[in-house]
């Protein structure tokens, strides 16, 4: 098993994205080390713009670029890059529906020992309930690479949440990644377990400790706006329930989406996420992660009621 | 043709652009009179003698650019684009109306013309500033021009903007500081001081030129000036009066955002006429 890292994999597909394409851009708001935007200055000076510590005119100015005919890519940790330029982002990069590409570093509780401020358990609810915004959670590494390159194609502006640490990769880079397409990571045949990022990993080891009791179907979602409405409801048609699993609040997140487009399907919903509380420092990734019960042993359990109900 | 002249030919294209805005404004309906007067002669100035433009081929590359970033007076800016033939004049008439292409604040997928969504204020000069690298980066000698509101730039951004653009020595970017001096609760001295205009943009990096915003001479001389400076943009502080045109709306503040009724309406518009 291949231990890596979201980071490099935007970084390294951002500066491939480059070479092919002389319109790519990136503006930095002083994060580049950790964003790893710094890959894509260190090849293409010139296409690279140091826009100090200030997201907002960050945003705008990127805006601007796009209006120019440039493809830009704003990085920032996810708390700053969707929060401190919301309203930027909302005006002109969204109503203007322009090919403005966001990156939301370090997003979800990732990045663990910064604490509260610097944790998102907010980004994708924000950026879901904006019109024209696209929202990617890439699973692994290997996947974020290919989203990379689907935003850059997309004609209108995309959100990117990244993952600060290393994990395990669960697709291949021979995977095929479709925008908007959920993918099935694990089949399975009682309950469908929708989930993003790093929770996909929870939820296929919660599967495996199941084997032979439970059968969890795991699915990623990797595309969480627009969400596949038919393709949710296709993936859960034969399990009696459905368990959705996100390092985000659960208000507003992938457990909404996947509450509404499940609306006239009448099976019971659990969802494991942040539970409208804010994050806090910790020594380690995952010492953070057991706190807050984003874990597989979490959809196990939930699993297992569900599976003891009878609805 | 001689200079006097152009200023004579442009102060009558601006008396055109302000009697359009009392004539999209109309009876009854609130419009952005007093900022879109305030800024007629300088946006009269861009359209009409600056700007290297092509309203049959609006996303022409090789173009100036404009943005309003005080968005709420885009009924001037709509006055001069449908004068150039952006679009057809019938549009005016329907500004703000359920399905118009003019919308209440700029809007770039529904106005030919429009650069930018503008508006939510504080936002265009870095807009602008994104644009001045776009052209930069593609060495496209054109420059993108906005015009800022004295009461917009209380905004943080504006200087987030200010600093970026000297830092990037965008000499390709000239902002216009529509000084009117009063926002939408009353006089800005009096309600939140920008004041001093000029020491805080030249600590900030920039080129100031300082001029009467409704002299026509002086407007067309700071943009040809702003043409001959490198390594820093320009800022061009306008005085102006806000209303400047119709009698009874100048430095009136209940014309920032007002309705006219019949009465008005036929008095603004006789004030406005040859």
């Amino acid at each position: 098993m291949s231990y890596t890292n979201q980071r490099i994999a935007y970084g390294n597909a951002l500066v491939q994205l480059g070479r092919e394409n002389r319109n790519i851009v990136a503006l930095e708001a002083d994060l580049g080390k950790s964003t790893m935007s710094h890959m894509f200055q260190q090849e293409f000076p010139d296409r690279y713009f140091e826009m100090g510590i200030a997201e907002q005119n960050m945003a705008s100015t990127a805006a601007g670029l796009s209006l120019t005919g440039k493809i830009p890519f704003i990085h920032s940790f996810a708390v700053f890059s969707t929060g401190r330029a919301f309203d930027q982002i909302r005006q002109t990069i969204s109503i203007g529906r322009l090919n403005v590409n966001i990156c939301g570093s370090s997003a979800g509780l990732s990045d663990f020992g910064d604490g509260s401020t610097h944790q998102s358990v907010e980004d994708i609810a924000i950026m879901r309930a904006i019109p024209n915004m696209t929202v990617f959670c890439p699973v692994d590494a290997n996947e974020t690479g290919k989203v990379v390159r689907a935003m850059a194609e997309i004609d209108g502006p995309c959100y990117i949440r990244i993952n600060r640490n290393d994990y395990e990769n669960v697709t291949s880079e021979d995977t095929p990644f479709q925008v908007g397409m959920p993918t099935v990571l694990k089949d399975g045949s009682d309950i469908a377990v929708f989930a993003i990022g790093i929770m996909a990993v929870k939820a296929l080891e919660a599967a495996k400790a199941l084997e032979g009791k439970i059968s969890l179907k795991v699915i990623n979602v990797s595309t969480i706006k627009p969400l596949n409405a038919q393709a949710i409801i296709d993936m859960a048609k034969d399990c009696k329930a459905v368990i959705t699993a996100e390092e985000h609040n659960i208000i507003g997140g992938l457990g909404s989406g996947i509450a509404q487009a499940l609306s006239k399907e009448c099976k019971p919903i659990e969802f494991i996420g942040i539970n409208d509380t804010f994050g806090c420092s910790a020594h380690s990734y995952d010492e953070l992660l057991d706190y807050f019960d984003l874990t597989p042993e979490s959809i196990i359990q939930a699993a297992q009621r569900l599976n003891k109900s009878k609805y | 043709m001689d200079k006097q002249e152009l200023i004579k030919k442009l102060e009558e294209q601006a008396r055109v652009l302000r009697r359009d805005i009392v004539e999209i404004v109309g009876v009854g309906l609130p419009g952005h009179i007093g900022g879109s007067c305030s800024s007629a002669d300088i946006v009269t100035a861009l359209y009409f003698y600056k700007m290297h433009l092509d309203p049959k081929n609006p996303k022409k590359i090789d173009r100036d650019r404009f943005l309003f970033s005080k968005g709420h007076a885009a009924i001037v800016q709509y006055a001069a684009l449908a004068e150039l033939g952006y679009f057809d004049k019938s549009e005016l008439k329907k500004c703000k109306s359920l399905g118009s292409i003019l919308q209440g604040h700029p809007d770039y997928r529904k106005t030919p013309g429009v650069e930018a969504n503008t508006g939510s204020l504080g936002q265009g000069l870095s807009i602008g500033l994104g644009m001045a690298l776009g052209l930069k980066l593609d060495n496209i000698d054109r420059k993108v021009y906005v015009i800022i509101g004295d009461g917009e730039i209380a905004e943080g951004q504006i200087w987030e903007a200010a600093m970026a653009a000297s830092n990037f020595k965008a000499d390709n970017l000239v902002a216009i500081l529509d000084n009117n001096e009063l926002q939408a609760t009353g006089p800005i001295a009096e309600r939140f001081n920008t004041n001093p205009l000029i020491p805080k943009w030249e600590s900030f990096g920039w080129n100031v030129i300082e001029i009467n915003g409704h002299d026509m001479g002086q407007i067309i001389d700071a943009l040809d000036e702003a043409d001959n400076v490198k390594g820093k943009p320009t800022i061009i502080v306008a005085h102006t009066i806000k209303g400047k045109g119709i009698s009874f709306a100048e430095n009136a503040v209940e014309y920032h955002n007002g309705a006219l009724t019949q009465e008005a309406y036929e008095k603004a518009l006789a004030e406005l006429s040859c």
